[in-house]
């Protein structure tokens, strides 16, 4: 790990003594990741694994549901369940048995500013897989019996989903943050939303976004870059060269403030967050570190110890990076008794205040990137998510190198860079917080 | 977020069937091929070697779940589960998972109702650090009454954000407990409110002292590592201690089911009306268990799929409901159920849906269920289970799952076997066995009276 160190980054003593001692990222899976160019100029991100009759392939469209017209919200998402169901010659029962039968697992999904899919299949099927993948991309029959069941599955989750608190919370949360803005507006549609949308939205979707130069792949699992390309080719080489541009305002949230759901619930769901750091900034990694120490995963951070360890105010409380491309976040959230969500609520935004502020020790910056750096591994043990590594890597540009170097750029991360950092990254003042629940005696 | 969570296995129904889905591969004569001892305490250890990564996957499961609970104190074994990371005579409240963090490691527990599990997930060079806290915690756990009873706070706020915040949970644990009219399995896994509120230290001592010994221990490790390199470790850390009396999981039984119940729960916030229909049925352990395997087969042919006989009545042919499954596992101790599921399209009743329901099992006689599906089912069954080997957990929720209960490492690895001997006959034998009416216990989801049902839910919850 030291000899791959990325020249300039500046590390201090104690730092190379931990980068020796925990050194298990896996180098030699990391240095196998080839480029594969396909006879036909499609690229991959390949890591080559034949220990398993299987592989993983993961595929990345730029554009998600930001892009959803007016009025048809849940458009992308729609198409995602969609996709699946019946293409080419294969009506939708057909099409089912034929991914059944082979025990191939393919599933597509709209986030904010992407389309993705998984395909995974054993190698015996290979073949066929790729060709199911290429039909359900390029020919997806949506006849009126699967949109319409489709349909009625989304308002049905829809339906359920607003008996959910964190999922208001979270709904109420952007809808508040953008109000003008397509992040406002549902990954998933509303009912009615979801009603609007015409089988030629579905298809002006897949011919417009399904397309070449906005697609990443990432393949990991039993195939040689030999044998992938023409497969490559088989499963993309008929999507289009190119649609029309994505475009989306960049954005911040409108509001600050807290806004209560009131809801009769024995505990309140809050949500809180504000303005973050694009993935591309140059302090991204130190953000990363930040969030860690101030409610990132595990049983450690400083939200789970004041909030849950030392008070027994709530079962889950978290704080995540969400760095989307328009308008990047950083989000949190609880689930609190709802007579005592005032109190969760100041003793939250002590701690914000107090990592802005720049209260980190040098201590608390060790043990996180050692976590953060030792944990790092165990995202690269299975095909899926080594497939979804690559496609990430690719996306974000982070160079074929990435899972060499990753680790090194956690370890450069100083104490200054991490109170810089936080200074930008959070500001109490500036939250925007929604409470659904029963919280007495808090208005919003 | 349920990574965060300390109690994965209140998810059981997920997590069984899991378990039950991941045991096998395809045509190969083993599934994980693993390897295994016993340490001389008593102490059952199962390695899975997988060099992927130089990652290793570290558990130890305790053959005790929410099944037996103290009389009165539902949920005990689960509450003990949360005070297990509370500290020792050497560590101090969260340094165990202080010190897990900073070797790079990630770590959770989780409690069923027929066993206890903790794990830790990291670097290969830091197995002995775990191995070396995990034995601790096995004998030398201290508490004192502040942190109990803070944490006693934490398991009432985990109970309101899994089941009291949600009325498809209430349901569910409402139907299970109708479902066992005497078993414990009628037990919620975190424990009913009131007696979570009357948890004391001396309770979960107690418990802790019964329960937690080598003996009444499983350890699997897979990952980066194989039996020759762990059981020196494991002689050194587990092997060490002392075995102990064990009490016998002494279970009330259930009486035969003569009566049919309904559940209905009715709540201001249901949006979306959900059906569901369980049968008392036997398991891999209990019961007719020659039914077990067949069953199996049964619910992917019914309802596991999106091409199954019941998505297909009542989805798509019929569109009185916008999902339709069921859903059985045989892992359990004790007797387990069968379950099938429904949620309405809007306007349609469950009355509906039950009577649809209700058609499509009297087919599985006029129809009986053919060869060909049988095939059809076990084969993809069969080659489902080659993707558990792409993962380090898979191979030990299996293996804990059958060493809590009884059942062997060699029952795991004949999985595949056994899923494809079943035939057509088996089916239609296992489904005449269950389906029985005086057996039932239906659950309905309704919208509160004079409100309008707008659709329906799909979730399968938590059905313990």
């Amino acid at each position: 790990m030291m000899r791959e160190r990325a020249a300039g980054l500046v590390l201090g003593l104690w730092a190379l003594a931990l980068s020796v001692a925990l050194a298990p990222t896996p180098a030699d899976a990391a240095s196998r990741v080839e480029e594969v160019v396909s006879p036909g100029g499609i690229r991959a991100y390949l890591i080559s694994e034949p220990m398993l009759p299987l592989l993983s392939v993961s595929v990345h469209f730029k554009g998600g549901s930001a892009l959803d017209p007016p009025g048809k919200a849940g458009l992308a998402n729609m198409v995602s369940g969609l996709l699946d169901e019946g293409a080419g010659e294969l009506d939708s029962q057909a099409f089912r048995t034929e991914l059944e039968d082979r025990a191939v697992r393919l599933s597509f999904e709209a986030g904010r500013d992407e389309f993705t899919g998984s395909l995974k299949t054993l190698t015996e099927h290979r073949q066929r897989a790729f060709e199911l993948l290429r039909l359900a991309l390029t020919e997806p029959r949506f006849d009126e019996e699967p949109v319409e069941r489709i349909r009625s599955q989304i308002q049905a989750d829809l339906r359920r989903r607003s008996e959910d608190p964190g999922y208001v919370a979270s709904q109420t949360w952007f809808e508040t943050a953008f109000p003008d803005h397509p992040y406002g507006r549902p990954v998933r549609g509303t009912v009615e939303s979801v009603a609007a949308i015409e089988t030629q939205d579905l298809r002006r979707f897949v011919q417009d976004r399904l397309v070449r130069d906005q697609m990443t792949i990432g393949v990991a699992g039993d195939v040689t870059a030999a044998e992938l390309g023409p497969l490559l080719d088989l499963a993309f080489g008929d999507l289009p060269a190119g649609g029309p541009p994505i475009e989306v305002e960049a954005a911040v949230p409108a509001v600050s403030g807290t806004v209560v759901v009131r809801k009769p619930l024995p505990q309140s769901q809050v949500m809180f967050g504000e303005g973050g750091l694009m993935r591309s900034d140059p302090d991204y990694y130190a953000a990363y570190v930040a969030n860690h120490i101030l409610g990132g995963g595990g049983f450690t951070s400083r939200l789970t110890d004041e909030v849950r360890e030392k008070r027994g105010l709530a079962y889950s409380v978290y704080s995540y990076l969400y760095p989307t491309e328009f308008a990047p976040l950083w989000l949190g959230g609880a689930g609190t008794d709802s007579v005592r969500v005032g109190e969760s609520l100041e003793i939250i935004r002590a701690e914000v205040a107090r990592i802005a502020a720049g209260d980190i020790s040098a201590e608390e910056l060790e043990d996180a990137k050692t976590y953060l750096t030792g944990s790092f591994p165990l995202r690269l043990t299975s095909n899926d998510q080594i497939a979804g590594m690559l496609v990430g890597m690719q996306v974000h540009d982070l160079g074929i190198d990435y899972i060499d170097r990753r680790n090194d750029l956690i370890e450069a991360v100083t104490l200054e860079d991490l109170r810089r950092v936080a200074a930008r990254l959070y500001d109490p003042e500036a939250l925007l917080t929604v409470v659904v629940g029963d919280p007495p005696g808090l208005e919003g | 977020m349920a990574l965060r969570s300390r109690s994965l296995g209140l998810a059981a129904a997920g997590l069984i069937a899991a378990v039950a889905l991941t045991a096998a591969r395809s045509s190969e004569a083993v599934v994980f091929d693993p390897e295994t001892f016993t340490l001389d305490n008593g102490m059952q250890v199962v390695v899975v070697t997988n060099r992927r990564a130089p990652v290793v996957s570290h558990h130890v499961w305790y053959k005790v779940g929410s099944a037996d609970s103290p009389l009165g104190k539902s949920g005990l074994p689960h509450f003990l589960e949360h005070l297990m990371f509370k500290g020792t005579d050497t560590l101090e409240p969260g340094e165990f998972s202080r010190t897990v963090a900073r070797n790079g490691g990630n770590e959770n527990a989780f409690t069923g109702p027929d066993y206890t599990g903790y794990f830790q997930t990291i670097a290969r060079d830091r197995l002995e650090t775990v191995m070396q806290m995990e034995a601790d915690r096995m004998v030398n756990l201290r508490l004192t009454e502040p942190e109990v009873l803070l944490e006693r706070d934490v398991i009432l706020e985990e109970r309101s954000q899994r089941v009291d915040n949600d009325p498809g949970a209430k349901l569910s644990e409402s139907l299970n407990a109708s479902q066992y009219l005497h078993h414990p399995y009628r037990l919620p896994t975190i424990g009913w409110r009131h007696e979570i509120a009357s948890y004391t230290m001396a309770d979960a001592l107690a418990f802790y002292e019964d329960w937690y010994a080598p003996n009444n221990a499983v350890l699997i490790v897979a990952g980066d590592i194989d039996a020759a390199e762990l059981r020196p470790l494991a002689e050194k850390y587990y092997g060490s201690i002392p075995p102990r009396d064990v009490p016998e999981r002494v279970r009330v039984q259930e009486p035969p089911q003569n009566a049919a119940r309904d559940v209905v729960l009715k709540d201001a916030r249901v949006r979306q009306p959900y059906w569901i229909r369980s049968w008392l049925a036997p398991s891999l352990n209990a019961g007719a268990s020659e039914h077990a395997y067949p069953l199996e087969v049964l619910s992917e042919i019914l309802g596991g799929t999106s091409t199954s006989r019941l998505y297909r009545a009542l989805v798509i042919d019929q569109k009185l409901a916008t999902s339709a499954g069921s859903y059985y596992s045989g892992t359990a101790l004790d007797l387990g159920t069968f379950k099938i599921y429904a949620s309405p399209r809007p306007g349609v009743s469950l009355d509906e849906l039950a009577a649809a329901v209700e058609a499509e099992l009297e087919r599985l006689v006029a129809e009986p269920i053919t060869p060909e599906e049988v095939a059809r089912a076990t084969t993809r069954m069969v080659a489902e289970a080659v993707y558990a080997r792409d993962s380090l957990t898979s191979a030990v929720r299996s293996f804990g799952a059958a060493l809590s209960t009884g059942r062997t490492v060699e029952d795991v690895e004949a999985w595949p076997e056994r899923i494809g001997a079943v035939t057509a006959a088996d089916v239609k034998a296992a489904a005449a066995y269950v389906f029985q009416e005086e057996r039932s216990t239906t659950g309905h989801l309704l919208p509160a009276d004079g409100q309008a049902a707008r659709s329906a839910n799909e979730d399968a919850e938590d059905d313990a």
